[in-house]
């Protein structure tokens, strides 16, 4: 962070410090977190920042607050450039980049409603294989169709 | 050609695009010989002892007969139902514990459901072999197996020829499995025929596009017929369609004549379609030259035996 950044939030002293989220995207980092403001966590968002490795970017601050593991792959779609970083008494104990995997597994639903992964009496977990990163685009490895990255996005804020 | 033999063994089939080029042209050779044994009135019974079940969720003429008489000239016994009306899937069983059931039961099993992906997840949850005859919109392999095969059979080559497909791209499986089975061949030229709301889905053109099928899409017959060596026709399926209201707007909206082609086809073009129609291509077309698709329907049977001696292992015999 540059120190021009840190004028504008101070350092939190424990909890989760999400950088290098893509421009405008903060937002709906917090709403996958569930963050709406009313848990009482301190909570900075910054936004349409420079970034060397972004041109711009978001900066998420959470106090008091770590991830579950399914919330950092679920950030992965979102923002695959983001940077997780744990903080504690004030120091980044562990700073890690999210990861998108080849394979999506259990966090989205197909848009095809007679996919049979659409059923649900069937213990069929949705399955994606991820085509393209940058603009996101998943295929539904049982029905084969394309889901776009606003698919994703709708999803994991519940539009 | 030992090797393709080996790798059809035990295998499931949900897409043409599971399989090579090479695998095609295994089981094409296999095919020409379950026809001669056809003709000959001297089938072996390479499948003695094997019970197959057919699956068919979905209603079904065709596909579910010529699998069945596939599998009993080769000497197999076959289990089976068609609709769900009188199966356990109408007192509220899911698909998943129908399959374990009848992979307890048989050797293989042939499905066909109207929920796209249930072969592939009929086959994660059976041991045996599933063999995809059907998936709501999305795949129909053995439709394009014989397909392809017609087309060999008819022209000596599955390549360098130019091929329309037409009707609705968008929900018919048969055409969509054809369109993919072409991807492993190398043809001239594919057009895409279709009312624009029938286009064919996005994840079809991105697979011509990734194997470099030379196709573009067209909105009319007319314009491109006279250039065709195949022209594959499909039939709308009222019951593909998610709103009524769109099948209402495109029903009927191509039909090929005798005279169409008469004043505009090449005298080679043959028509194809994996049946049943409707009023796609008029009755006065059958007589003609033109006509390939009761060849096509014939083809089914020596082309699913095939199928079935190469996956459950009668070929090696």
């Amino acid at each position: 962070m540059s120190p021009g950044e840190a004028l504008l939030v101070r350092k939190i002293r424990d909890g989760t410090v999400i950088d290098h989220i893509p421009a405008g995207r903060a937002l709906v980092v917090l709403r996958i977190l569930g963050i709406t403001g009313r848990e009482g966590l301190r909570v900075a968002v910054v936004m349409n920042v420079e970034s060397r490795r972004l041109g711009r970017k978001d900066i998420v601050k959470i106090e008091n607050r770590h991830l579950r593991p399914e919330e950092v792959n679920k950030i992965a779609l979102v923002a695959p450039t983001a940077t997780i970083n744990i903080v504690r008494d004030y120091e980044v104990v562990e700073k890690k980049r999210v990861e998108l995997p080849s394979i999506v597994e259990g966090i989205l639903k197909c848009t095809n409603p007679t996919c049979i992964t659409r059923k649900p009496r069937e213990p069929v977990k949705p399955r994606f294989r991820v085509l393209s990163r940058r603009p996101l685009r998943l295929q539904c490895m049982y029905c084969g169709t394309i889901v776009s990255e606003d698919d994703v996005v709708k999803q994991l804020i519940g539009g | 050609m030992g090797s393709a033999r080996a790798t059809w063994l035990g295998r499931d089939v949900i897409s043409i695009l599971d399989f090579s080029r090479d695998m095609l042209e295994e089981l094409f050779l296999v095919a020409d010989e379950m026809d001669r044994f056809l003709r000959s009135g001297r089938v072996p019974r390479l499948l003695e002892g094997k019970l197959v079940a057919l699956a068919f969720f979905e209603p079904s003429t065709r596909t579910r007969l010529s699998f069945d008489t596939a599998a009993k000239r080769l000497g197999a016994e076959t289990i089976g139902f068609s609709g769900e009306e009188g199966t356990s899937i109408a007192k509220g069983e899911n698909l998943a514990d129908t399959v374990r059931m009848l992979d307890s039961y048989a050797d293989a099993i042939v499905i066909r459901h109207k929920y796209e992906g249930s072969a592939l997840y009929a086959a994660e949850v059976a041991e045996h072999p599933v063999i995809n005859a059907g998936d709501g919109k999305q795949h129909h392999p053995t439709q394009a197996m014989l397909d392809l095969y017609t087309v060999r059979q008819l022209f000596g080559s599955v390549d360098g020829l130019v091929y329309g497909v037409l009707g609705d791209l968008r929900y018919g499986r048969a055409a969509t499995s054809f369109i993919l089975g072409l991807t492993l061949f190398r043809p001239k030229k594919l057009y895409l025929i279709s009312p624009p709301l029938l286009r064919a889905r996005e994840e079809v053109l991105e697979v011509l596009r990734q194997r470099g099928i030379v196709f573009e899409e067209a909105g009319s017959l007319e314009e491109v017929i006279g250039g065709l060596d195949v022209l594959y026709v499909t039939r709308i399926q009222r019951e593909r369609f998610p709103d009524p209201s769109e099948y209402e707007k495109v029903k009927g909206s191509y039909r090929v004549t005798r005279r169409l082609l008469e004043e505009h086809a090449k005298p080679e073009l043959r028509v194809m379609h994996p049946l049943p129609r409707v009023d796609e291509i008029s009755f006065d077309v059958d007589e003609t030259k033109y006509a390939a698709y009761f060849i096509q329907a014939r083809n089914g049977v020596p082309v699913r035996m095939a199928l079935l001696a190469l996956v459950l292992g009668g070929w090696e015999k």
